[in-house]
């Protein structure tokens, strides 16, 4: 937990490098689209805005001509009939401004939303993996639902409230420069101390949505978790820590109110305090004769007019700075070039044909660790079917990885049929290479959805056949409906050897040259694994196949191992050769899988 | 039929406000005293502006001279409504902030409460999501209308009081606020009920984005390797428009009333300045009077608002409410019993018997049936022994080892320990006797050795790395940068698969169950490491040779097989033979197919290999001692 706090703390003192300026140039140049009309949309604006100070200047007008010094109904009623005029059309204007408002920017939102998620995938998995998933998430969702929010609600309230501010303060001048010196006077205080409390109460919300992010770390853990919980009686140390997680943040939620009120009252007082100003020296001034009574009327409710503006900007530019805060976080992941790119239009295809591998001095160390992989020179012809085999921490897994260009090598290149993976398209790599992931990740769809996903264009025949085809057709007819089953969030509705088994005939109707499995039939009865290995062999021939296990069943049954050991090859060769030297290491993983299956 | 059903949302939020005023009675009330206050001083600022106008301002400019002590007062009770103003607010907002939270905590607790006690087959009709979003946004939901509800009150009574006093005044001007108030009152509702379901759509749309982009992520994996990223972008964009497409909708909405909402009262105000001149003309009223009422329908306008929000809220919160409700109101907990075994530690392995169990998961919709798992499953791990569970892939061998520790209950049948029940024992009992590790292994954010202690006392440092010893995980922990006081990440996310097995298994150990249930829980170790846990598994750490706990294992490995005392063997939910492992190999030939697998395919192999008879030679002696 301390380390999250942490986190999120460097992650907020890193947001308030860039000014909200410099956020919103390059959120404007990310999103040209928001510019559309902006002129008019704009002009519409002030004209909506001449309709708040509409009511004040008629009331001076009508109380100054009409009524005091001899009453005249004529001049009431022209001065009412030209405001309604007025208040008509800029009613109207009102309405354009707002719809022409919220149909560019929520366009433009829209777009930079699906922008998002498409970069999201096309970071590499080491990049995808070193956020947490949740973050990711949170960039493509409540970030910008934050920024549209936003936009509906603070934003159209921010513009007219500056533009009302703006003109209020014009009005106000031209009626008495000496009266609107008190008004400014009067909020120039407020004006510094809501400042002030404006930061503090930054900060206050910030912890508020890092409590709330912990929260729902919490809440999440106990839901996921629940199976754990039970099976070990810890539901009261579980209560406790959701306790302690909605405590926290209902402390720090009522904490960011007392301030925020500290602000509203302190507007409210120095309303109180220009009102009381304003009697006092427009009387003085009216006795001067520099003031009329209607001049002093309509002060009064220019005022209130002005008082509106600063004391919403509290709560708005607060509502802003977060919006603009998460707008950060999307460009700020829109800005991340992807360490593992497609050369799109430039790359090159694989050559047509069985595609032979090669490895050419790879070295690979993850970001900031260890070397995992050194010098690895070896070549795989095509059609061969190899088994990578080493313990827990090997290296092998990165040998998958490398291949399937999931990364790039540190140093060195991997060789698809002489060409460099990284010169190859990605639609040509993605569809002549396909890897089978030991985590069988399903989507929340039928069977045959998920089999069909590479190809949504296969019909349930063709996919029952394929079913047959791997000598599932059984455990296919077994299922409540067929290809129809759903397979429930993640999967789980299907036990986890089920999950691979769906998995791998995904990866068979996809029909690549290459085929990774890595560990792809770990949680599968030893049977269906044989069964499915003969079928594979049979099917798979005459493409590639590399296959990472831990059993040696599928080394066995492998044209050629690997023998991966502290990320250097150190045997490879048939199966049958490798095993008469029982002090290598290949022996010894052999002996030991012996004792396990005999 | 649609203006019945928003009437019956209507009638229903205001019940959840009931319910919420009648749980924080006494801060509602400061709120709304507040809010009165508020309100109240609204009037009683527009009469004092108007009179200062009237009676202050015009004598002082018509005669060209100005009374110091009037014009001092004036200014006084200007500012002293501001302070009265700021009092309001701040038992107004300050109420209602607390109010809105502390139901927020409170019924989030309720709902994460809720979710400690419903049982797991509860759990497993829910998905993670639905439950997540339960205690956060619905909670969020159902109390969001209580932010505006005190401002809302004290409107209320504000426009009473300022009918009231428009009455007091001059009825004609009266007339024009009957007018004008009512009309500012339906326009808000209008809008808030036009608003409603645009909302709702908004909202509905923006979870499905979110669920999407879950979901694309975490399979961000299997898109890659696909190359699906374009599909699934378009999947994405296409929902993305639709919300687009609703927000929209909602603006548009916004665009007609809120310039509608400002326009009225200034046309009131209008209004106010005709009639009113009328009137001044008539000698009915002052000047006072109508620039009084002139600055009660501009100060009036914004407080109005206030019912609109709680109106436009309703809706979201009768429906968070009814998903708190539900949760709630669920039922279907597993109670735990009374009995208590082995109070005082001393007692050995636990005995474990299956009589006659039959389980089927709940249908995923109320009108199927459900899929039954298993059928007349019995069996029994006596005391001391280690029994091994054995079927092919999907067989019901998980959902028995979820029975053996109680996570579900058999729909008839029994599972007992050392002869009891186990819907008979205390919670604490039945977590001091059983423990199971999970296939797939789950850990939580926090440090390693929380993982392991779990805070379940009398589980210190040292029994932690007797446990990491025992699962052969003491070796990367110590090597670990922070040792036990190592944060793993979310969900485990810095470990390999096998170290998070691997701690998982030591969790189980630290705790010195009675009987230990092992869901396939070692495979994703490597076959030598297994084999030394396994071996630790066998005798107990304080007398070799004795074993310290029942084992029930799920196991494909044969190594694991040959451990067990005794096998069954189990096919599509039912148990079809036990016996040791050289019977059932002598005459199940299901059982034979599943664990001589990878020898049958190494036989074929070598048949159809041109060098068949360089098959690598069996170690036959091994053999012989693994079947002993």
């Amino acid at each position: 937990m301390s380390t999250s706090v942490t986190s999120e703390k460097t992650s907020e003192t890193a947001e308030k490098q860039e000014t909200t300026w410099q956020t919103l140039r390059r959120g404007l140049a990310l999103s040209p689209e928001l510019r559309t009309g902006l002129a008019g949309t704009l002009l519409l604006a002030l004209v909506y805005m001449v309709g708040r100070v509409a009511v004040p200047v008629a009331v001076q007008q009508g109380i100054d001509r009409g009524i005091v010094g001899g009453l005249n109904l004529d001049v009431v009623w022209s001065v009412v009939a030209i405001t309604a005029l007025i208040l008509t059309i800029t009613t109207i204007c009102g309405y354009l401004m707002m719809r022409r408002l919220f149909t560019v920017s929520e366009t433009a939102l829209a777009n930079v939303r699906t922008r998002a998620f498409r970069h999201v995938h096309d970071l590499s998995m080491l990049h995808q993996q070193s956020e947490r998933r949740g973050s990711l998430v949170s960039r493509v969702t409540s970030d910008v639902d934050q920024i549209t929010q936003f936009l509906q609600w603070g934003g159209v309230i921010l513009l007219v409230n500056l533009g009302q501010l703006v003109v209020t303060t014009a009005v106000m001048l031209a009626y008495s420069w000496q009266l609107t010196l008190v008004v400014l006077v009067a909020f120039l205080p407020a004006v510094f101390v809501i400042r002030q409390l404006q930061r503090r109460l930054g900060t206050a919300y910030a912890t508020v949505r890092q409590r709330t992010g912990t929260l729902l770390g919490t809440i999440g853990e106990s839901v996921v978790g629940a199976p754990v919980i039970r099976a070990y009686g810890i539901a009261g140390r579980t209560a406790r820590r959701l306790d302690e997680a909605i405590d926290a943040q209902r402390v720090a939620q009522q904490r960011a109110i007392r301030i925020s009120i500290v602000g509203s009252s302190v507007g409210e007082l120095a309303a109180g305090l220009a009102l009381a100003g304003v009697v006092v020296l427009g009387v003085t001034l009216g006795v001067d004769g520099t003031l009329s009574i209607g001049q002093l009327t309509a002060f009064l409710f220019l005022v209130t007019l002005f008082i509106q503006p600063v004391q919403i900007a509290t709560e708005v530019l607060n509502e802003a700075q977060n919006a603009i805060a998460g707008w950060r976080r999307v460009l700020d992941v829109l800005d991340v070039a992807p360490d593992v790119a497609d050369p799109g239009e430039q790359g090159r295809k694989l050559p047509g044909g069985p595609l032979d591998v090669r490895f050419a001095g790879v070295r690979f160390a993850y970001p900031g660790g260890p070397p995992v992989l050194h010098d690895i020179d070896l070549e795989i012809p095509a059609k061969s079917r190899v088994a990578v085999v080493g313990e827990t921490g090997s290296g092998k897994t990165t040998f998958a990885k490398l291949l399937t260009r999931l990364m790039d090598p540190s140093a060195g290149a991997v060789l698809l049929s002489g060409v460099p993976l990284a010169e190859v398209r990605f639609d040509s790599l993605r569809s002549r290479v396909v890897m089978v992931p030991q985590d069988g990740f399903l989507f929340d769809a039928t069977v045959g959805d998920n089999v069909r996903f590479a190809r949504p264009e296969l019909t349930d025949e063709q996919l029952s056949a394929a079913f047959t085809e791997l000598g599932l057709s059984d455990w296919l007819e077994g299922l409540p409906a067929g290809l129809d089953t759903p397979v429930g969030e993640r999967g789980e509705a299907l036990s986890v050897g089920e999950r691979q088994l769906v998995a791998l005939a995904r990866a068979y109707v996809a029909d690549p040259d290459l085929l990774v499995l890595d560990e792809a039939t770990s949680a599968v009865d030893p049977a269906t694994e044989v069964r499915l290995q003969r079928t594979l062999d049979a099917v798979t021939r005459g493409r590639t196949t590399l296959a990472i296990a831990h059993r040696l069943s599928t080394a066995q049954a492998a044209d050629e191992v690997i023998v991966v050991d502290r990320g250097r090859v150190v045997q490879r060769g048939p199966h049958d050769e490798l095993v008469r030297d029982a002090d290598s290491v290949y022996g010894l993983l052999y002996a030991s899988w012996l004792e396990q299956t005999r | 039929m649609a203006s019945k059903t928003s009437r019956d949302v209507l009638s229903r939020g205001l019940g959840v406000l009931r319910q919420a005023i009648r749980e924080q009675p006494r801060i509602f009330a400061v709120a709304v005293v507040g809010s009165v206050l508020f309100g109240g001083m609204i009037i009683v600022s527009a009469r004092v502006v108007g009179t200062v106008v009237g009676e202050v301002a015009l004598p002082a400019i018509s005669r060209r001279e100005v009374g110091t002590g009037t014009l001092a007062l004036a200014a006084a009770a200007l500012f002293g409504i501001s302070v009265l103003r700021v009092a309001g607010i701040i038992g107004r907002r300050l109420g209602a902030g607390y109010m809105q939270y502390r139901l927020q905590a409170s019924y989030r607790r309720r709902v994460t409460r809720r979710y400690l006690e419903l049982p797991l087959s509860w759990h497993h009709r829910n998905s993670t999501g639905t439950l997540l979003s339960n205690a956060n946004s619905d909670v969020e939901a159902a109390w969001y209308p209580i932010a505006p509800l005190p401002f809302a009150v004290g409107t209320l009574v504000m426009l009473v009081g300022a009918i009231v006093s428009l009455f007091a005044t001059d009825w004609a001007l009266a007339l024009v606020g009957l007018a004008v108030f009512p009309a500012l009152f339906a326009l808000n509702v209008v809008y808030s009920r036009r608003m409603a379901p645009r909302q709702a759509r908004a909202q509905r749309l923006r979870a499905e984005v979110s669920g999407i982009a879950h979901e694309s992520f975490d399979g961000a994996l299997v898109v890659k390797t696909m190359g699906r990223e374009a599909q699934e972008t378009a999947r994405f964009a296409g929902r993305a428009g639709e919300l687009r497409d609703s927000l929209i909708a909602v603006g548009r909405l916004r665009g007609v009333f809120d310039p509608l909402l400002e326009t009225l009262p200034s046309i009131g105000t209008l209004a106010v300045l005709v009639v009113g001149a009328f009137r001044l003309r008539q000698g009915a009223i002052s000047v006072t009077e109508l620039v009084s009422v002139a600055f009660l329908f501009t100060v009036l306008a914004f407080p109005v608002r206030a019912i609109g929000w709680v109106l436009a809220e309703l809706p979201r919160s009768v429906a968070g409410w009814d998903r708190v409700r539900r949760v709630l109101d669920a039922t279907g907990e597993m109670p735990y019993g009374q009995r208590v075994l082995d109070s005082a530690g001393t007692l050995g392995p636990a005995t474990l018997t299956f009589s006659d169990v039959h389980f089927s998961y709940p249908p995923a919709e109320a009108h199927q049936p459900g899929a039954q798992v298993l059928g007349e499953v019995g069996f029994t791990v006596p005391a001391g022994r280690t029994v091994a569970l054995v079927g092919p892939t999907g067989a019901g061998k998980s959902t028995i080892a979820s029975l053996a520790v109680r996570l579900v209950d058999p729909d008839s049948g029994t599972v007992c320990l050392d002869g009891v029940d186990v819907r008979e024992l205390t919670a604490a009992s039945l977590a001091g006797t059983v423990a199971l590790v999970a296939q797939v292994p789950f850990v939580f954010d926090d440090t390693v050795r929380a993982n392991i202690s779990l805070d379940r006392p009398g589980i210190d440092d040292e029994a932690v790395w007797a446990a990491l010893r025992l699962a052969e995980a003491d070796g990367f922990v110590a090597a670990l940068p922070d040792g036990l006081d190592t944060m793993v990440g979310e969900r485990g996310t810095s470990l390999s698969g096998g170290q998070r097995q691997r701690l998982t298994l030591a969790r189980a150990l630290a705790g010195r169950p009675r009987l230990l249930v092992l869901d396939d829980a070692t495979s994703a170790v490597d076959p030598r490491v297994e084999a030394a846990i396994l071996a630790g598994l066998r005798s107990s750490t304080a007398e070799p040779g004795v074993p310290a706990a029942s084992i029930l294992v799920v196991a494909y490995r044969r190594a694991t097989i040959a451990l067990a005392d005794e096998v069954i063997y189990v096919e599509q939910g039912r148990v079809v033979a036990r016996g040791t492992h050289s019977e059932l190999l002598a005459t199940v030939p299901g059982y034979v197919d599943l664990v001589t697998a990878y020898e049958q395919a190494e036989v074929e192999r070598a048949q159809e290999s041109p060098y068949g008879d360089e098959v690598a030679p069996l170690p036959s002696g091994l053999e012989i001692e693994v079947d002993r």
